[in-house]
């Protein structure tokens, strides 16, 4: 019955070919911007934790906080220090691994090359927290760090642009008015949204207090590593204690800090995302509302076309609902068609929209994002089908047989 | 008795008018008749036929129709009836334009519920007793009026149902072609089925064995037509 129902409702549809495709439009649109959006959130989500993961879920950021409309910071000098790390490194117990990073644009100079890049000053832990390794070479050592030495690491772009050649280890390089023995080159990590992150060069942070002085080294960033995942809440409430206490912060005042857990950013990003989609969302509903309308008008149209059928129907022994049941999938399959077109047209979208986005990966179309396409669409079917269906269903047999 | 209809009133509210569209009609049909019921255009002779054909429900009176009491039965019930007993062909003949003929045939079996494969086998056998047997693929415009009016009768028989009601079958015909379908009621009725022809024609009305004349929502006269002329 239901099947005879949709090939009744095919053949229909194959009769209005033009009409059909029209009028299901406005629900090719919704579905395919459903799916278009979805995979292109699904391909920044992929991105977003790919580059998480590389630091896993016991890395902790400890940054300044500095708000000049916040009266609870009003009139203080905001500061986190290297003494602040050490001593949150020392009373906290939940903490493994401790990294100060201190950075500033520098320029470059290699034979006649000139290079602007982003200086990082590090500790001997950078590659632990951060989990980001050296791949030629060597890392600092606590010697290089107590002697200050005049030694860096470089990221592979450096590498063409001051065209240090096959060898660089060992090279002498100009960092600002300094010159640098490179040690180490890092791992190459790739793109992220068109952006290199290999472009990048690290020195031993006291090297850097001594060349850039104790003024630029008050607001440092503070990287750690928990002893697990499981221990990051305890370490996250252990480092607001010593910092609070060392800021000596009174109680029911802000913090001159945050503490940034990949967990927290993983759900700011979510959130972000989130919003987008809702956005969205919400564009997507009007576009089906519309296509709903759509749906319902040509199906009261179909109604009064085959008004004789309908009279027929019942006269050979249709009940009403089987009229209703008839019209009804003719909505439905009229909208999901509009859907199925409209998942292909969305898939389209998404992969020429990842296409177009350097450094993004490929499109991909989770199945629930074409279920709820396909649900969606089946839902305005039946909402919209409804009321051309039942005027169908109640018409009176005779009037429809006699309907001109 | 197939039909015992009794006192039957069909009464229209026009505004403030009241219309007798029927007007305590009493009527018995055997099993195996050839009855035409004639009438003037108001004579109250559509009433009748929609009543019959449970398209529609009497304002007060008896219908009873083989052994079920048809009058007062609700709308899917009706829907029942119709599709069990009661075999339709129309003056327009009422086809479904993008269904074959075998299609066509088969929509009664549809609503009665059977099974798409012993369907076919049932609406391919009614199409070759009405002589269509070579046209089961052809749709509606691929045949002549009186092959159309031929899938209609198919239709109305496939279900095998108590009465074969016609409304006017060869009002859209010529003369040639009219002849022809009425032979093949003839043909059907002598086969045993029970056939009701609703007409103003008197030569069509000739076919059958029995006619009933209505006048202003009553039965005027009601007796066997040309005793010498088709066999009894």
């Amino acid at each position: 019955m239901i099947w005879d129902n949709f090939r009744i409702a095919l053949a229909a549809i194959r009769a209005n070919k033009m009409r059909s495709l029209l009028t299901t439009l406005g629900i090719i649109i919704g579905v395919a911007a459903v799916i278009a959006v979805v995979s292109i959130v699904q391909g920044l989500n992929y991105v977003i934790a790919t580059q998480l993961e590389g630091v896993g879920a016991a890395y902790i950021r400890v940054q300044w906080r500095d708000d000049p409309t916040d009266p609870d910071l009003a009139g203080r000098e905001v500061v986190l220090t290297y003494d602040d790390g050490l001593a949150i490194f020392e009373r906290a117990t939940a903490l493994e691994y401790f990294n100060p990073i201190f950075f500033r644009g520098e320029l470059l100079h290699f034979s006649d090359e000139r290079h602007a890049t982003t200086l990082l000053g590090v500790g001997a832990y950078h590659q632990e927290v951060n989990n980001h390794w050296v791949d030629r070479g060597r890392f600092f050592s606590q010697i290089d760090l107590d002697r200050r030495a005049h030694v860096c690491i470089i990221g592979t772009d450096i590498i063409d642009e001051l065209e240090l050649g096959d060898d660089p280890l060992g090279k002498e390089i100009i960092v600002g008015r300094a010159t640098f023995t490179v040690v180490g080159v890092m791992q190459e990590m790739g793109e992220i949204f068109g952006q290199s992150r290999d472009d990048l060069l690290l020195i031993p942070i006291t090297t850097a207090r001594d060349l850039y002085g104790h003024e630029s080294f008050k607001r440092l960033i503070l990287d750690f590593q928990a002893t697990s995942a499981e221990t990051v809440a305890l370490a996250k409430d252990q480092i607001s204690e010593v910092l609070r206490d060392r800021h000596r912060i009174p109680e029911g005042t802000r913090d001159d800090f945050n503490v940034i857990l990949q967990e927290e950013i993983l759900k700011t990003t979510g959130s972000i995302l989130g919003t987008v989609t809702s956005v969205v969302a919400g564009v997507v509903s009007i576009a089906l509302l519309v296509g709903g309308i759509g749906i319902m008008n040509i199906m009261l149209v179909s109604v009064t076309e085959r008004t004789r059928e309908i009279g027929v129907r019942k006269a050979v022994g249709a009940r009403k609902s089987d009229i209703l049941v008839q019209f009804l999938i003719e909505a439905v399959t009229l909208s999901l068609l509009g859907g199925l077109i409209g998942v292909l047209a969305g898939w389209g979208l998404g992969i020429v929209g990842a296409k177009a986005i350097p450094g993004f990966p490929p499109a991909h179309v989770p199945a629930w994002a074409i279920a709820i396409g396909f649900g969606f669409a089946a839902l305005v079917g039946i909402f919209f089908g409804t009321y051309p269906a039942a005027k169908a269903a109640s018409l009176d047999p005779i009037d429809a047989l006699r309907y001109e | 008795m197939l039909i015992a209809i009794r006192d039957l009133r069909k009464i229209y509210q026009m505004g403030d008018a009241e219309v007798r569209a029927l007007d305590g009609v009493n009527l018995d049909v055997e099993r195996g008749e050839y009855l035409a019921i004639m009438g003037p255009s108001g004579s109250g002779k559509s009433t009748l036929m929609n009543l019959i054909g449970c398209l529609d429900t009497p304002t007060s009176g008896e219908y009873v129709l083989n052994g079920e009491r048809v009058s007062g039965l609700d709308d899917s019930e009706l829907a029942r009836i119709r599709n069990r007993e009661i075999g339709f062909v129309f003056q327009t003949f009422n086809l479904l334009p993008r269904a074959t003929a075998l299609a066509n045939v088969e929509l009664p079996l549809i609503y009665a519920r059977m099974p798409s494969s012993r369907r076919r086998g049932l609406a391919r056998q009614a199409l070759e007793q009405v002589g269509l047997g070579d046209r089961v693929k052809h749709q509606p415009n691929e045949l002549s009026g009186g092959q159309r009016q031929r899938v209609a009768v198919a239709r109305a028989l496939v279900n095998r149902p108590s009465i074969l009601l016609a409304d006017e079958p060869t009002g859209n015909l010529d003369s040639r072609t009219s002849s022809e379908i009425m032979a093949l009621f003839d043909e059907l009725n002598r086969a045993g089925n029970t056939i009701v022809l609703v007409t103003h024609e008197e030569d069509i009305a000739g076919h059958a064995r029995r006619v009933v004349r209505l006048l202003d929502g009553r039965v005027l006269s009601d007796a066997p037509r040309d005793p010498g002329g088709t066999a009894p």
